[in-house]
């Protein structure tokens, strides 16, 4: 018989312990948990974007079922530990199940701390837990005009507030210090990051004490000491967490804040161990996980038979996980003798930089705005190591510039095991990477990704494949230089840029010219090149219809099984009964099996065949329309809702202006899809905040937004400025979009042009420098004079391409 | 012959302006679709027309070098040989091409 291991608590700190034995020792133990959450383990940090909406449970999850019957766990789900025998060494569960254990893991985490003000035990009274918690504030945020009061401005709370604004609700945060999240920033980022979430619509009182919660059965209101009184049908208390040692305590361990253990996870009984927040270690409670993944590695390895490892406390550093908000903060930065500073600003871009020295190490740092050194500021922290005086001056402009080898992720790579999934999309592995450097000779990250096609899906693990390059390259690894595609060493800004300055006006000009180490370039290449020659020349450069990809080249979208889906243009989402009709009979005439409604307001007809396009374009243009482009890196479509005409909120005529807007734009090329939106009023029916360019109409004009993403990364819009009539609305849009049009680089969606370039930069650009809008505005409609041609009529009655659509027949003469 | 079967002959396909440079044309020969690729040398190839990954229609591809990119998930193949280059492993039955006075000829086995 194996011996029993019984765990209780079912979170972040046990599981990763548990993976930890499971590799070291597979088989040693029967494996028993607890768990008073009635689910599999997931993952508590991205709470957050859960509640934001960003993300769905299903993404958060870190085991799931399948996990479980893999290591033949045992789990009891919704099961609260209610008891510890240690003479005969059972636990016992609220609704009486009782196991027997050899090895016990104590990891309830922690509580949180509720203030027990008047009004604390209402309806609505939330903590930030789990996704119980996560699950009721979704509930209220769904009321129509509900607000929400958070009391705390601490991490958790901001990332509350955050989610919760986000979810549409009116949120105000109550903070008691003066300045935000006062423990890990200093009052200058602290001030910034007040300044940043107030521009998103949430308000902010510090040095705020709450007195009573107000209601008769659920929340109405929060009242302060000073007598202000806000509403609210919700109120999330984050105000601090206290390990949960109560079970621990009753069965006769040695608590103080937390279950205290030795360097090795035993506790007081040395068949008890502990991980996790619960866990007080020489004085130190933990409520960040890489301490607590640290604890469960040495308790995993000590469980395994391998009693060489132990914990020791080092410094934690802390992000906040609010979409667009940069910030880090690691160490000590409070003021004290023998330290010193240097502080980096920049007001203009919104970055704040502070490094605490004591004694020529550095001891503590806050980055705000701009945090990609963190790691690398970290690492420093955590060696202590001094730094030599010549290096000081540049330290705070970081890594880069210091000409430091990267230390912190690197390590974090090397630290991995080999079967350690780095690419979900591929499920690539650490070691067949590596593997693929070594043996490869691979240097860069574009032949990792033809070789292994790690990071060539969604993208997101890039930085850690590039960090493997780091780790197994070492100096060799030149770092990474975006180029256009393996056939150039340029990048797509000196390629543009050398485009207009030597005047080159063809893919084969520019392939000579730049050195091209390829002959006819790529599908990576050559579909950019074609974008940046008509984008510089229109009117003059003739589009390359052998370097589109096949979606552009046929007007069509490709499906997975080589049939098409077809979307003619419904200007501003609007159709008629004879549009319809005739959609109709094309669907009955060419058999379409699907028809869809996408998500921009368009018909999409699905699976059909290649050789039926022209016919099907020939019947839609007839009825009138033309090619909605839902196929393109140009302009999609134009979201409207109804606005004056019918809406009785709407303000101003949105459905018009989109039209218009449509009709101004379509047919123009951009490095990426374009889509707009316009709203009525701020109800913002047609989703105009995650727009690549959104407009919200108000009683005294227009908001103009841009920037938005809802695809694979998910955003809301900057504003770009508020303008009063409809003229200038279409011509700040316009503007905005040419200056895309000729600054983005090709795939490049507006809103990482913006990240890129910068939106203060954008903002000048268009709203403030009138003499450049106009020019872009005259540049763009330059431009559409050459690209208004409906792609379909082309083709189904000038036989424009006709050798795409018809194949070449040979019959057997028999 | 390297086949014992009789011997196969030349088919009269097109001319080879038919087939756009760094294109690509799509052939249905006794029911079966090939693909046929001209490169930026003029050089024409013909493989069968549907990508071993996930049958993807390799005419709808880019053209570039002597090879082809599938349109569906980028796998790439060496015109020559039919072979998957990069990471990717499979091959597409390749067939010969002979070009006569502008013509374009092809000759269907297996
Ligand atoms: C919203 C949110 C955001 C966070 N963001 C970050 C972040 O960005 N970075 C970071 O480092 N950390 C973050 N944290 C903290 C991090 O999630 C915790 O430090 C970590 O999850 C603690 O792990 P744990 O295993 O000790 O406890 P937990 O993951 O809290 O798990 C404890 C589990 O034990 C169960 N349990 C408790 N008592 C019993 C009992 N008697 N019987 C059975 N089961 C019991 C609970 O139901 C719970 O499932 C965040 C936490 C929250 C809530
Ligand atoms: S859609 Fe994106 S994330 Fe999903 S599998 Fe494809 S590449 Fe990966
Ligand atoms: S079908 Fe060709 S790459 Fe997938």
């Amino acid at each position: 018989m194996k011996p029993r291991l019984v765990v209780i608590g079912n979170g972040m700190a046990p599981g990763r312990a548990l993976e930890t034995l499971f590799e070291a020792a597979p088989d040693a133990y029967e494996v028993i948990i607890f768990n008073a959450e009635p689910r599999v383990n997931y993952n508590r940090i991205m709470l957050s974007p859960v509640l934001s909406g960003e993300q769905s449970f299903d993404d958060i999850i870190i085991h799931g079922d399948g996990w479980y019957e893999e290591h033949n766990i045992t789990l009891h789900r919704g099961a609260r530990v209610t008891q510890i025998d240690r003479e005969a060494k059972t636990v016992t569960s609220a609704a009486g199940i009782t196991e027997s254990y050899d090895k016990l893991i104590i990891a309830t985490g922690s509580n949180p701390f509720i203030i027990p003000c008047p009004g604390h035990k209402l309806h609505g009274v939330l903590a930030y837990r789990d996704l119980d918690d996560v699950e009721k504030m979704i509930e209220f945020s769904n009321k129509e005009n509900s607000s929400a009061v958070v009391i705390g401005g601490g991490l958790l709370g901001l990332e509350a507030a955050a989610g919760l604004k986000m979810q549409g609700m009116d949120v105000t945060v109550l903070h008691l210090m003066p300045t935000l999240m006062e423990r890990q920033l200093d009052p200058s980022a602290g001030y910034l990051l007040e300044k940043e979430l107030s521009s998103r619509g949430i308000k902010i009182m510090t040095k705020a004490n709450t007195k009573e919660i107000v209601g008769t059965d659920c929340v109405e209101a929060v009242l302060l000491e000073d007598g202000t009184r806000l509403k609210a049908d919700m109120v999330v208390m984050a105000v601090g967490i206290r390990p949960s040692v109560e079970l621990a305590k009753e069965a006769g361990l040695d608590t103080g804040r937390g279950i205290q253990v030795s360097s090795n996870m035993q506790t007081s009984d040395p068949d008890i161990y502990s991980v996790g927040e619960c866990v007080e270690f020489e004085g130190n409670v933990y409520g960040l996980v890489a301490p607590l993944y640290e604890q469960a590695r040495v308790l995993g390895m000590h469980l395994a038979g391998e009693a060489d490892h132990a914990f020791a406390h080092s410094e934690t550093s802390t992000k906040l996980k609010v979409t667009g908000v940069d910030l880090f903060s690691a160490g000590d930065f409070a003021e004290g003798e023998n330290r010193e500073e240097i502080v980096f600003r920049d007001a203009a871009r919104g970055i704040y930089k502070r490094l605490v020295l004591e004694e020529d190490r550095l001891i503590g740092a806050v980055l705000y705005g701009e945090t990609a050194d963190g790691a690398w500021f970290f690492q420093k922290i955590k060696e202590g190591a001094p730094i030599a005086s010549e290096d000081r001056e540049n330290l705070i402009f970081g890594q880069s510039f210091s000409g430091a080898a990267p230390l912190d992720p690197t390590a974090a790579v090397a630290a991995l095991p080999d079967d350690a999934e780095i690419c979900g999309c591929n499920g690539v592995s650490k070691g067949k990477i590596v593997s693929a450097i070594e043996k490869e000779g691979l240097k860069d990250l574009a032949g990792v990704r033809s070789c292994t096609k790690a990071s060539a899906s969604c993208g997101t693990c890039t930085g850690l494949v590039e960090s493997l390059l780091a780790y197994t390259l070492g100096d060799e690894f030149g770092g990474t230089k975006v180029t256009v595609c393996g056939c150039t060493d340029l990048g797509p800004g000196d390629v543009r840029r050398l485009i207009v300055a030597k005047e080159l006006k063809s893919i084969p000009a520019i392939m000579q010219e730049l050195g091209w180490k390829t002959s006819g370039g790529c599908a990576k290449c050559r579909p950019a090149l074609n974008y940046y020659l008509i984008a510089t020349w229109p009117g003059e450069y003739v589009d390359d219809q052998q370097s589109r990809f096949i979606n552009e080249r046929v007007h069509a979208n490709i499906q997975k099984d080589g049939t098409y889906s077809v979307v003619p243009r419904a200007w501003g989402g609007l159709t008629t009964s004879k549009e319809l009709r005739a959609i109709a009979d094309v669907v009955d005439k060419f058999e379409i099996p699907t028809v869809k409604y996408t998500g921009g307001q368009r018909i999409d007809l699905l699976g059909v065949k290649k050789d039926d396009l022209p016919a099907v374009w020939k019947d839609l243009n007839n009825a009138g329309m033309v090619s909605g482009h839902a196929y393109a890196k140009g302009l999609r479509t134009v979201k409207t809702c109804v606005g004056t005409d019918w809406c009785r909120f709407g303000t101003q005529d949105s459905t018009g202006l989109g039209v218009k807007l449509e009709k101004l734009m379509w047919g123009s090329w951009s490095p990426a899809k374009v889509k707009l939106a316009v709203s009525g009023c701020p109800r913002n029916c047609a989703e105009s905040t995650c727009k690549d360019i959104g407009v919200v109409c108000v009683d005294s004009g227009y908001e103009l937004h841009f920037g938005g993403a809802a695809g694979m990364h998910i955003q809301g819009t900057q504003i770009l400025c508020k303008v009063e009539t409809e003229e200038e609305a279409i011509e700040y849009c316009a503007a905005l979009l040419q200056a895309y049009r000729e600054q983005g680089w090709y795939l490049e969606r507006i809103y990482k042009w913006a990240d890129r370039v910068g939106y203060d930069t954008i903002r000048s650009m268009i709203a403030d420098d009138e003499e450049g809008r106009k020019a872009f505005y005259q540049r763009f409609l330059h431009s559409q004079q050459f690209a208004q041609d409906d792609p379909w009529a082309q083709r189904a009655s000038q036989g424009v391409d006709a050798h795409e659509f018809a194949p070449l027949t040979l019959e057997p003469a028999e | 012959m390297p086949h014992d079967t009789a011997v196969i002959d030349w088919i009269d396909l097109c001319a080879i302006e038919d087939i756009p440079l760094q294109g690509s044309r799509r052939a249905i020969i006794r029911g079966r679709e090939i693909g046929l690729f001209r490169t930026m040398a003029s050089e024409v190839y013909a493989i069968d027309n549907a990508c071993p990954h996930k049958k993807g229609p390799l005419t709808e591809g880019i053209v570039h070098d002597c090879s082809v990119t599938c349109p569906l998930h980028n796998w790439v193949f060496d015109l020559k040989s039919g072979e998957a280059t990069g990471p990717d492993e499979g091959r597409v039955q390749t067939h010969a091409v002979e070009i006569r006075d502008g013509r374009v000829f092809i000759q269907i086995e297996g």
